[in-house]
């Protein structure tokens, strides 16, 4: 199944919601529309909905925290919303949590970073 | 129940997906959970992932081989390239260890494949390339059935 990516930007959060399965083939393309998207003029913080998300492996990780280290850049926060249960052991096993912030799902996420949904 | 099954693919990052999928639906006739499966689908595509970036350099004219092999309720997978194969093993399992950094990988591959399964080894020779082989033992509706 491939990867199927959407993105939103409110206010200065970039959205991105994840549908498919993340591994190295699908995250090369995904690397290169989230640095554009981020690119944006005033687009801050971002959110990763992962909802959607079927499978992720260690390339997943990768992606994750490259863009975490463009957003800290940025000045602003990475927060990752509505993981599965095997993804969230990869996130705890790299230690990504440490960093990145784990909200139940999207409206909790935004309201998080004080925007209204 | 005894049954083997061997694969041989061209190192092209398509072929990830189709990996692991393929021996998920092999190990499916012994009624693994879906926990396990998941776990079987993660190391089989970071092994072959590795095979592909770090055996072959991304170079797509090569082959990799998978030979899975299920006795009773126990899953041992082999993963193999014949490519440029590792110089410091114990290295390259270090949990966020990466060769690659430029490629943007965590280096979690080696510490993901020794959570999800029973036994990991890892033979490898430089030059010559690098096998993977991992071995678990499955909680299958059989064995409750006991």
């Amino acid at each position: 199944m491939q990867l199927q990516t959407q993105f939103t930007v409110i206010q200065d959060v970039l959205i991105v919601r994840l549908d498919g399965e993340l591994d190295h083939h699908s995250a090369a393309r995904l690397k290169i529309e989230w640095q554009e998207q981020l690119r944006h003029q005033g687009v801050k913080h971002v959110i990763l909905n992962l909802d959607s998300l079927q499978f992720m492996d260690s390339s997943g990780l990768g992606v994750v925290l490259g863009r975490y280290k463009e957003v800290k850049q940025l000045g602003g926060e990475m927060i990752v919303c509505s993981v599965n249960p095997a993804v969230k052991r990869l996130f705890n096993m790299s230690g990504l949590f440490k960093i990145v912030r784990l909200e139940m799902n999207e409206d909790y996420a935004l309201s998080s970073l004080g925007v209204a949904s | 129940m005894n049954n083997h099954v061997e694969l041989t693919f061209k190192s092209v990052s398509e072929n990830e997906a189709f990996a692991r999928v393929a021996v998920a639906a092999f190990v499916a006739q012994i009624d693994p959970n879906m926990d396990e499966l998941t776990e079987i689908k993660t190391v089989v595509s970071e092994a072959v992932t590795n095979a592909i970036i770090h055996g072959y350099e991304e170079d797509s004219n090569q082959d990799v081989y998978i030979s899975c092999t299920l006795t009773d309720n126990s899953l041992s997978v082999l993963i193999e390239d014949k490519g440029m194969g590792i110089d410091n093993i114990d290295l390259a399992k270090e949990p966020l260890y990466t060769s690659k950094p430029e490629l943007e990988r965590s280096g979690m591959g080696f510490t993901i494949m020794e959570n999800f399964m029973d036994k990991v080894e890892i033979i490898s020779y430089p030059g010559e390339g690098t096998k993977v082989k991992m071995t678990k033992d499955l909680q299958t509706s059989q064995t409750m059935c006991k």
